[in-house]
């Protein structure tokens, strides 16, 4: 039941193309400004980039509908991003600020966002895989009175190849096929968890064979094409949206950073994450519509101009950021009754 | 000898596997990685991959593993990254680690050590900031400790391998990179005595880990007011050295417990418990208690520092608990 996807699908129109392209340019640049304000101490604590792995949230996020959920990693802003949390709370989060997404209480590892059901960022590796099959359960359960605009919703939940040996892992994935729940789970394969190569993490190390084993429809895909990470989340959304039980997307990707800001990087070769970069999926897709004639300096240019914009925009948001009073620091401890303020007793 | 913490941590671990075959290292990234906090840098080169062990992300799996490693004759040191992951392994360290002997009447005990980061103070929020050492220390069956100097960080493993039951060592992360002078001859020390690191005789602060480092501070600043602060080093949280806490607190009537951990039902509670059950009539205040407050720790550095113990929390604590007059210079 597993399938390696194949090469690549044709080009979609230039609109779509531009919006895959624009999406991956926000998150790298986005990413970039966060790395430069990490060294000017203006975000602390641990910053995971995502930088190397656009296509995944690119491609697949927005296949979603808003009725959907997404259950994120630590590595999150890039889903969060393009599910569209703003990048203005998403970055006064970073900062720590009352005006981020979660009242800057989290900061990186931790977005929240309601509106756009974005079920958070989780920093317990496969923490969220069990709150994703809960998700389904709970959607599967209210029926077809709640049902998305068009048919069963879904919840998409991201995890890494390192989470794919937590025993939380085998319990999602059994939970989800027994009960048959629309858990759409995509792995992003990056071929490390910190330092530790897959190769010593896995014993079965082609991890679509392994969620096939649990009786769900299972694709490797290139997850350096966003283009087939799309194509790849279209097919499996749609045959859930029909009732089709859980199924697995395993995206072949690569960091090109070090894990957190704190990594020195001993355990791989610079000509390794060399190599990869040649694969960059920004690159890949430009070039793509370049050939195809919907792509020109000019285009690349304005796509930039309009991230630098909501980028800075971000930052400027994030600076004129408050923050949370020190009286708030129990708030939402417990829920706020009316006319309580929900503090610890 | 100048060094760290961290390197101290590390010599004990290089120590203990060249003294003795059975012993290992395993957990995630200890090997290739070099170890979360660097304490294991060098060791997979220095001793191969059977001795330092790169474990999948499993923690229950290879603690379970490191518990019947221990059965089978060997010393493991299983190292999860911090406590917050530990949970994930709870139900080998509570369910089998502490009850096995017990539970097999005396047939099976097991000598594992599980080292562990536990604290905050980085800004990493909730779910990597937690203290629950003191948690931990209800379990009967468990040793539970927390080395805050250079020769305990040096010192507890060993003693910590020859205990035949296990152990968790709990290392506060803010300590790694902490300096100082260790003998060069520094070696085992025992490990169910707490330590008095500093003596005085109006008040007894008594705290372990992370916070003696504040509560020596608090007690540096009490003496520029004229008040001797004494500073039990508790080193080991089970079993508690019941007698110190009672001796200190005998000398001074006075106690101020310092802990990261949560108030509420909290290895402070229980110390608190045990002054009142064995010194209550040589007190000549409440006992006063500063602790995390009790909410998840959050991520900005004003609201985490309000959330976590500080040096002047201490001091005003140390305060209310003299009689009035104390603290005016006389
Ligand atoms: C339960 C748990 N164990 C350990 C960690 C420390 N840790 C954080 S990220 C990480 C690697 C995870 O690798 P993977 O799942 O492949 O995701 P990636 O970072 O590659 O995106 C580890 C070990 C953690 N956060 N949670
Ligand atoms: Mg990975």
């Amino acid at each position: 039941m597993t399938h390696l996807y194949p090469p690549s699908p044709p080009l979609p129109d230039r609109a779509h193309a531009r919006t895959l392209l624009r999406h991956m340019v926000l998150v790298r640049r986005f990413e970039e400004k966060c790395a430069e304000l990490y060294t000017r101490e203006k975000i602390r604590g641990f910053l995971h980039l995502y930088i190397g792995e656009e296509a995944v949230a690119a491609g697949s996020v927005p296949v979603l509908g808003p009725d959907d959920s997404v259950v994120g990693t630590y590595r999150e802003h890039g889903q969060a991003l393009v599910r569209g949390v703003p990048a203005t709370t998403v970055m006064a989060e970073m900062f720590g600020k009352v005006e981020g997404c979660a009242r800057g209480r989290g900061g990186s590892m931790h977005i929240f966002d309601a509106g756009t059901r974005f079920f958070g960022g989780n920093a317990i590796v496969g923490g969220g895989l069990p709150i994703a099959v809960g998700l389904a359960l709970a959607a599967r359960r209210e029926g077809s009175a709640h049902r998305g605009s068009d048919g069963t919703r879904v919840t998409a939940c991201y995890f890494g190849d390192g989470a794919a040996a937590e025993g939380e892992f085998h319990e999602s994935m059994n939970l989800a096929a027994l009960w048959d729940l629309p858990v759409l789970f995509c792995c992003e394969n990056n071929f490390y968890a910190m330092g530790t190569p897959i190769e010593i993490s896995h014993s079965e190390t082609d991890l679509a064979l392994r969620a096939a084993s649990y009786g769900m429809p299972a694709w490797t895909v290139d997850g350096m094409d966003v283009l087939a990470v799309e194509d790849a989340t279209r097919r499996a959304v749609e045959a859930m949206r029909g009732g089709g039980g859980p199924h697995f997307l395993e995206f072949r990707t690569y960091r090109f950073r070090a894990h957190s800001m704190f990594d020195p990087e001993l355990y791989r070769a610079k000509e390794e994450v060399e190599k990869w970069k040649k694969r960059d999926p920004i690159t890949l897709l430009a070039d793509r519509m370049r050939e195809g004639g919907m792509l020109d300096d000019d285009g690349m240019e304005e796509v930039e101009a309009e991230v630098r914009a909501e980028v800075e925009e971000a930052v400027r948001f994030a600076e004129a950021g408050t923050w949370e009073p020190v009286e708030d620091l129990t708030r939402f401890v417990y829920s706020e009754q009316d006319g309580d303020d929900g503090e610890a007793a | 000898m100048k060094t760290t913490y961290r390197a101290a941590v590390r010599e004990a671990i290089r120590e203990a596997i060249s003294q003795d075959e059975r012993v290992f290292l395993m957990g995630e990234d200890v090997g290739r990685y070099g170890g979360c906090y660097a304490v294991s840098k060098g060791l997979l080169e220095e001793f191969g991959e059977d001795r330092i062990r790169d474990t999948p992300l499993s923690e229950s799996g290879f603690v379970g593993a490191g518990i019947g490693a221990a059965l089978g004759g060997m010393r493991p040191i299983v190292e999860v990254m911090t406590v917050n992951f530990s949970l994930l392994a709870l139900d080998q360290i509570v369910n089998n680690a502490a009850t096995l002997l017990h539970m097999s009447g005396g047939a099976f005990n097991v000598p594992i050590v599980i080292r562990m980061a536990t604290g905050g103070g980085r800004q990493v929020a909730a779910q990597h900031s937690r203290s629950l050492e003191g948690w931990y220390a209800h379990i009967p069956g468990l040793k539970i400790l927390a080395p805050a100097t250079l020769e305990d960080a040096r010192g507890m493993l060993w003693t910590a391998l020859e205990d035949p039951d296990p152990v968790l060592i709990f290392e506060h992360v803010l300590l790694y990179t902490m300096e100082g002078e260790l003998a060069e001859g520094a070696g085992p020390v025992p490990i169910d005595r707490a330590a008095t690191r500093r003596r005085g005789s109006d008040v007894s602060i008594i705290t372990y880990g992370g916070s003696l480092h504040k509560s020596l501070e608090a007690a540096e600043r009490l003496a520029g007011e004229d008040v001797s602060a004494e500073v039990l080093d508790l080193r080991t949280l089970r079993p508690l050295d019941t007698e110190a806490i009672l001796e200190t607190v005998t000398r001074t009537n006075r106690a101020v417990i310092v802990d990261e951990g949560w108030r509420s039902g909290s290895i402070s509670a229980e110390i608190s418990a045990r002054i009142t059950e064995g010194a209550f009539y040589e007190l000549d205040a409440p006992v006063a208690r500063v602790c995390g407050e009790e909410v998840p720790t959050p991520y900005p550095k004003h609201l985490e520092d309000a959330a976590l113990p500080q040096v002047e929390e201490i001091v005003e604590a140390a305060r209310s608990v003299l009689p009035r007059t104390a603290g005016v210079r006389r």
